[in-house]
This record gives structure tokens, C-alpha cells and sequence, in this order.
């Protein structure tokens, strides 16, 4: 028995994994980045 | 390249360019998507499924191309001691791990309709798994090392000895059968059709940009985070 397979969903899976994987690293390193330096500059204002 | 040992002087570089490249790459990378999802044409016998080529390419290129950057600072930290190197080697872990997994990812969901499996041990997969499993290692003992206080060398060795892997999947496809197609694109050479091409190198831009995007806000956390530790263990000192 051959199975039937859509060839859109194997794309539409492919670009949800990489668009959502790229937009989770820049929101998560941006955050980082904004917390770290809020942490140095209280450190200096201490 | 001395120039920018100063980190004072790197941060008012990066603090230009970062929210640019970011934004600027999210734009690209965004219309290059778009432009391989609802404009390049189904190819002859892929079909459909060739449009994850603009997203899977691209982060292997990048997956490959940050654990050379990784093996550079490296280098660079054993041998002129430049203080910003192993910030940069650091910086550079996170998103050569998340690119490599998005492309392990996409190969796979690829595969089984390109294949009719999702995963084959042939040794452009598993080199690939296995560059995947050294930026695991490496963001570990370089956070480890980081923590403990111990000598930073030994995460630049690691990253040196690691790449050894790279010309091994580059040349994986050449050495050993796969099911893994040989490279398309080589330097100076083309086989793909231009509407391909096309929307390839400009997926290819801007998941460069996002990639130098985030390793320059990962060097400016770190960074942060040196100079807070500093300051503490300063008033720390000063107190006693």
C-alpha cells in the first residue's frame, strides 16, 4: 500500500521549525543582553 | 583586528550594529522566505519540497560556518591572547547550536518525502549530529569553566580539536554512498537554476545577519556580565 503524502506539509513543518527556532535565538539573546547590561549598570549605581 | 581588543571600543561598535543587523536580517531572511515559499517553482522531481532548500542550506552553511569561527577565535585567543576571542568563541555556541539543529530538523522533515525515511546513519547525517553534540559540549564546559573560574584554554582547545569534524561533512558526501545529494554550489560553480539561486543566497544573507546579529548580543551579555562581576567583587574588596 503506497501512502499518500501532501508535499505542503512537510514544507509548512520545515518553515515552522525554522522560523520559530531563529525567532526564539534573537528574542532570547536580546533579552539576555538587555537584562546583563541592566545588571551592570545597577552594579555601577550601587 | 587589535584595534578592537578594546572592549570599550568594541561595545560602541556593537551597541551600532547590533539592533540593525538583527532587524535588518529578520527583513531579508523574511522575504527570502516568502520568495521561496510563494514565487520559486516546484522543481522537476522534488516538487514542493524543495522550497525547505532555503532554510535548510543556509543554517547548514551556518552550523558549519560557526564552529569555523569558533576554531578561529580560538586560535586567535591560544596564540595573540586576545581578550576578546574567547567572549567571541563563546558568543558564536548558541546560534551554531540552534542553526545546526534547525537544519538536522528540516533535513529530516525533507528526507521523508525526498528519501522516504526521516533519518539514515550515512555520514553526512551523523557528522552533522555529531557537530550538533560538540556545541553541546562546548557551551558546557565553557559555561563550566566560566562559573568555576578556570582557564578559558581549555574550551579554545576543545573548539580547535572539534574542528576536525567540519572537512569531514563537507566531504562526507564524497567519501562514503549517501542518500545525501553532493553540493550544488561549489566556489565559483553553480549547478542550481537561477530562480533557485537566487532566493538561496538572499535566505543565505539574511540568516548571516541574524547569525552576527545574535553573536554580537551575545558578546555584549557577556561582557555585561564580566564587568558587573568585576564591579561587585570590587565594593567587595573595598569593604573589608
Amino acid at each position: 500500500m503506497r501512502e499518500a503524502l501532501d508535499q505542503w506539509d512537510f514544507v509548512i513543518a520545515a518553515y515552522s521549525v525554522g522560523v520559530l527556532g531563529t525567532l526564539w535565538l534573537v528574542g532570547w539573546s536580546w533579552l539576555g543582553m538587555r537584562r546583563a547590561e541592566a545588571r551592570r549598570d545597577k552594579a555601577r549605581e550601587k | 583586528m587589535h584595534g578592537f581588543a578594546n572592549p570599550a571600543r568594541f561595545l560602541r561598535l556593537a551597541r551600532v550594529l547590533t539592533l540593525p543587523m538583527l532587524l535588518g536580517g529578520l527583513a531579508v531572511a523574511c522575504a527570502a522566505l516568502v520568495w521561496g515559499l510563494a514565487f520559486a517553482p516546484p522543481e522537476r522531481l522534488q516538487g514542493e519540497t524543495v522550497r525547505i532548500l532555503f532554510l535548510h542550506v543556509p543554517t547548514a552553511w551556518l552550523g558549519m560556518g560557526g564552529w569555523t569561527a569558533i576554531a578561529i577565535a580560538s586560535l586567535v585567543e591560544l596564540v595573540w591572547r586576545h581578550p576578546l576571542a574567547g567572549i567571541a568563541a563563546r558568543a558564536v555556541a548558541v546560534p551554531g547550536a540552534t542553526f545546526t539543529a534547525i537544519c538536522l530538523l528540516t533535513g529530516s522533515i525533507w528526507g521523508r518525502p525526498a528519501w522516504g525515511t526521516w533519518w539514515v546513519w550515512d555520514g553526512r547525517l551523523t557528522s552533522m549530529l555529531v557537530l550538533l553534540f560538540l556545541y553541546f559540549a562546548y557551551i558546557a564546559l565553557a559555561g563550566a569553566l566560566s562559573r568555576e573560574g578556570g582557564s578559558s584554554r581549555i574550551a579554545a582547545i576543545f573548539g580547535l580539536v572539534g574542528a576536525a569534524n567540519i572537512p569531514i561533512i563537507h566531504y562526507s558526501v564524497i567519501w562514503w554512498n549517501s542518500l545525501h545529494q553532493p553540493p550544488s554550489i561549489t566556489m565559483g560553480n553553480s549547478a542550481m537554476a537561477p530562480e533557485f539561486l537566487w532566493a538561496l543566497l538572499a535566505s543565505t544573507l539574511g540568516f548571516s545577519l541574524i547569525f552576527g546579529g545574535v553573536v554580537l548580543a551575545r558578546m555584549r551579555m557577556l561582557l555585561a556580565d564580566i564587568q558587573a562581576e568585576a564591579r561587585l567583587r570590587r565594593k567587595v574588596q573595598a569593604r573589608r
